[in-house]
C-alpha cells in the first residue's frame, strides 16, 4: 500500500477497514459504484472467503506449470516401483499410497502422482469452464437482451433458435464433433484442440439458458419509464441496450455465471468420462474421477480427491457470486 | 403543510401572456392510435383494435399550459406518448412549430428531442437505478452532444439547484432519494436541454399530497423563469386547475371539451365534465354545500355515473358518453357530436351542452 503523494487526505490513511467515519466533516464525498460495492463486499465474510478461494484456484491454475517444476512434480511420470502387482496394480501402503513424497498418493496401474495430476488438472478444468462460461454468457446476454428489447419477429426468431438449441442432443453432438475433429482442425492439434472443442461445445450449446434469463429480465425492464426517458432524449437502440438495460442485468448474469462455471467443470468431467473431452494422459479433474470409478469400492480416496477439488471450486464460486450480486445492487444495504 | 388539498386552493398564477394569434407550438389534428388485437391462431391475424386514441385535435400555444384530464384508460397517456413520438400514431398529424413530425424516423426526430421533453409519472421507475444522479441528469448533454460551458458536472449541479436539490448529491443513486426528490431529478433531466415544451404525464400522481404541492409549484416557477410550455396529463382535477391555463377533458379516446380553466371549472358544458367536477372531494363540509355548477336536478350534489366505461375495443355509436349520460336522446346514438366552438375559449362535443342560456339547448332530464 503506497502513501498518496498529496497531503489532502486524512493524516492517517490507515487500513480501509475503518468505516468511512474518517471523512472530513461538512463535505459530502460522492462514492463511485465500485467503492460502494467493495465496502459492502468486504463486510460479507462468506463472499470474501469464496473470493479468496477463487483467487487461489485461479493462481494455482495459472501457475500450475511453474509449481510443478519448483516442487519437482510431474503428472505423467509413472512410479511402478510403488505399485503392488499382487493386488492388480494398486499402490503399496494405505490410502492410495500416501507418503511424504506423494501427499495425495499415486494412481493405480500407472503410479502417477495424484497431487501433480490435481494441479495439472486445475488449469485444464478451469480454462474449459471459464472459456465455456464466457462464450455462452456473451452469446446468451447479447441475444437475450436483443430479443427482449426489440420483441416482435426478432424475438420470435431468437426464441425459436433457443428452443432448437435446447432440444439439441448435446452429448451426441459433442461425441460426434470430437470424433470428427480427432486428427486436428483450425491449425490445432492434441490438447489445444480438445480444449477448444470442449469450450465450443459446452459454451455454444448452453447459451440459451442464459439467453432466456436475460430475455425475461429485459422484457420487464424495457417497460420501465427510464427506457422511455432515454428514448425521449434520442438514445439509439444499442445505447439503450448496453448503457441502460445491461447494468440492471449484472446481478442475474453474475449469479448465473458463477453457477455455470461449476456446472461446466462437471460437464467437462462428464465429457472426459465419456472419452470425448480431454484425452489421456493429460490430467483433468473430470478425467481423474473417471479413472477413479473403477476403484471406488477398493479405495474411495481416488474419487474423493478430485471430487473435493470440484466441490470446493463450486462452493467458492457460488459464495463469490452471491456476494457479488448483493454488493453490486445499489438498492441493497 | 396545513392544507391537505394544496392544489384545491386556486392560485393566482399570473397567466403567461398567451396570444391566440400566434402560431401554436404544438398542433395535433385527428390523432389516432389503435392497438391491434391479434388472434390466437398461427397467422395471428388482426381481429380488432383497442381504440386508445380515436381522433383528437388540439393546439398548445407557446407559454401556456394545457391540462388534459380524464379517468383511467381514456387514452391520456397514449396521447402523451404519441405527441412525444415515443409511439407511432395510426393516423392524424402532430405538428411541432409548424413542422409535421408525425412519421419522422428516429434519426430525424433526434434534433427535435431537445425541444420536447417528458416528465414521467412514476419517479421510482423513470430513473435508472444503476445510474447516479449525475449520469441521469447529464445524459441529455451526452446523448445530444451538447457542449456545456463549464463541463457536464457543473451544468448538472446547476440544474439540480434549479430544481431545489442539493448539488452535492451529484454522485448519489436514485434509491437514496424520496419520491418528491426523485421527481425533481426527473424534472431536472427534462430541463437539461432547455426545451420549449414539456409533456408531463401524471407528474404528481405518484407523490404524497404535500409533496404534490411542492412539485406543482416547482413546475409553475420553472414555467415563469424559463418560459416553458406545458402539456400536463393528470386525473386529479385540482392539480390541473392549479397549473393549467386551458383544460381538455378526454373520454374514451376522444376530447369531449376544451376550455379556458376558469370557464371549464365554473361553467362546464359537457355532462361528463360536470360529473367529473362534481366528483372532486371538497374537504370543507360547508363549502361542499355551496358547490358551484349545480348539476341538473340534483341540487349541486354529486353526480353518480352509472355503469362502467364502455370498452375502447367496441365503443358506443354516436356520442361515446351516451351510455352513461342522463341527457342522452336518440340523436346521441345516431350522430357523433363534433368538437365545436360553443363560446369564445370553449369547445365542446355534445348535442345538449350544459349551462347554456340559449333555450333550444335546455333539455329537461328524462
Amino acid at each position: 500500500m503506497t502513501t498518496p503523494p498529496i497531503a489532502t487526505t486524512a493524516p492517517a490513511p490507515g487500513e480501509p477497514g475503518t468505516t468511512g467515519a474518517a471523512s472530513a466533516p461538512g463535505r459530502i464525498e460522492g462514492r463511485s459504484l465500485g467503492r460502494i460495492a467493495w465496502t459492502r463486499f468486504k463486510r460479507d465474510k462468506a463472499a470474501m472467503t469464496g473470493g479468496v478461494v477463487v483467487i487461489l484456484l485461479v493462481l494455482l491454475a495459472v501457475l500450475a506449470k511453474p509449481i510443478e517444476a519448483v516442487f519437482g512434480l510431474d503428472p505423467n511420470v509413472p512410479h511402478s516401483d510403488l505399485l503392488d502387482p499382487n493386488l492388480g496394480g494398486l499402490p503399496l501402503g494405505s490410502f492410495g499410497g500416501m507418503s511424504l513424497d506423494h501427499p495425495l498418493g499415486i494412481d493405480p496401474l500407472q503410479g502417477r502422482d495424484l497431487l501433480a495430476r490435481l494441479i495439472e488438472g486445475s488449469w485444464v478444468s478451469l480454462l474449459v469452464a471459464f472459456g465455456a462460461t464466457v462464450l455462452s454468457n456473451t452469446l446468451g446476454t447479447v441475444l437475450g437482451v436483443v430479443a427482449g428489447y426489440y420483441g416482435g419477429w426478432v424475438d420470435t426468431v431468437i426464441s425459436r433458435v433457443m428452443d432448437t438449441f435446447l432440444a439439441f442432443p448435446l452429448l451426441l453432438f459433442a461425441i460426434s464433433i470430437s470424433a470428427t475433429l480427432q486428427g486436428g482442425a483450425f491449425g490445432l492439434h492434441g490438447l489445444p484442440l480438445h480444449i477448444a472443442v470442449l469450450i465450443f461445445v459446452i459454451g455454444f450449446f448452453n447459451w440459451p439458458y442464459m439467453g432466456r434469463i436475460v430475455r425475461g429480465q429485459t422484457l420487464s425492464l424495457r417497460e420501465r419509464e427510464f427506457v422511455f426517458a432515454a428514448r425521449s432524449l434520442g438514445a439509439r437502440g444499442p445505447l439503450i441496450l448496453f448503457k441502460e438495460l445491461l447494468p440492471n442485468l449484472v446481478g442475474p448474469i453474475l449469479v448465473y455465471s458463477t453457477l455455470l462455471i461449476p456446472t461446466n467443470i462437471l460437464f467437462e468431467a462428464a465429457l472426459s468420462f465419456l472419452g470425448v473431452g480431454i484425452q489421456a494422459p493429460q490430467a483433468s479433474w473430470g478425467g481423474m474421477m473417471n479413472d477413479a470409478i473403477t476403484y471406488y469400492q477398493v479405495d474411495t480416496s481416488y474419487l474423493v480427491i478430485p471430487g473435493l477439488a470440484i466441490f470446493l471450486t463450486v462452493l467458492a464460486f457460488n459464495l463469490l457470486g452471491d456476494g457479488l450480486r448483493d454488493a453490486l445492487d445499489p438498492r441493497s444495504n | 403543510m396545513t392544507d391537505t388539498q394544496p392544489a384545491a386552493v386556486p392560485s393566482p398564477t399570473p397567466s403567461p401572456e398567451r396570444d391566440p394569434q400566434r402560431a401554436p407550438l404544438l398542433k395535433v389534428t385527428d390523432l389516432v392510435r389503435h392497438f391491434p388485437i391479434k388472434g390466437g391462431g398461427v397467422l395471428r391475424r388482426k381481429v380488432g383494435a383497442v381504440r386508445a386514441v380515436d381522433g383528437i385535435s388540439f393546439a398548445v400555444h407557446p407559454g401556456e399550459t394545457l391540462g388534459v384530464v380524464g379517468e383511467s384508460g381514456c387514452g391520456k397517456s397514449t396521447m402523451g406518448r404519441l405527441v412525444t413520438r415515443l409511439d407511432e400514431p395510426t393516423g392524424g398529424t402532430v405538428e411541432f412549430e409548424g413542422r409535421d413530425i408525425t412519421h419522422l424516423g428516429a434519426a430525424a426526430m433526434r434534433p427535435l428531442r431537445r425541444d420536447i421533453q417528458i416528465v414521467f409519472q412514476d419517479p421510482y421507475s423513470s430513473l435508472n437505478p444503476r445510474h447516479t444522479v449525475g449520469t441521469i441528469v447529464g445524459a441529455p448533454f451526452k446523448l445530444q452532444k451538447v457542449a456545456t460551458e463549464h463541463g457536464v458536472k457543473r451544468a448538472v449541479q446547476d440544474l439540480l439547484e434549479l430544481c431545489g436539490l442539493n448539488p452535492e448529491h451529484y454522485n448519489r443513486y436514485p434509491h437514496e432519494f424520496s419520491g418528491g426528490q426523485r421527481q425533481r431529478i426527473g424534472i431536472a433531466r427534462a430541463l437539461a436541454l432547455k426545451p420549449k415544451m414539456i409533456v408531463a404525464d401524471e407528474p404528481v400522481s405518484a407523490l404524497d399530497v404535500s409533496i404534490q404541492a411542492q412539485v406543482v409549484n416547482l413546475l409553475d416557477d420553472l414555467q415563469r423563469e424559463l418560459g416553458l410550455t406545458y402539456l400536463i396529463i393528470a386525473h386529479d382535477l385540482s392539480v390541473v386547475r392549479h397549473v393549467s391555463d386551458r383544460v381538455a377533458v378526454m373520454y374514451l379516446g376522444k376530447i369531449v371539451e376544451v376550455a379556458d380553466r376558469d370557464t371549464l371549472y365554473s361553467r362546464p358544458a359537457h355532462p361528463y365534465t360536470t360529473a367529473l367536477l362534481s366528483a372532486v372531494p371538497v374537504p370543507d363540509p360547508r363549502r361542499k354545500e355551496r358547490r358551484v355548477g349545480a348539476a341538473p336536478g340534483e341540487g349541486g350534489g354529486r353526480i353518480l355515473l352509472t355503469g362502467d366505461v364502455p370498452s375502447p375495443i367496441n365503443p358506443p355509436s354516436g356520442c361515446r358518453f351516451r351510455t352513461r349520460c342522463w341527457k342522452a336522446q336518440e340523436i346521441c346514438a345516431e350522430q357523433e357530436p363534433l368538437l365545436e366552438l360553443l363560446s369564445p375559449g370553449q369547445q365542446v362535443a355534445c348535442h345538449f351542452p350544459e349551462n347554456q342560456q340559449s333555450p333550444e339547448n335546455q333539455v329537461t332530464t328524462p
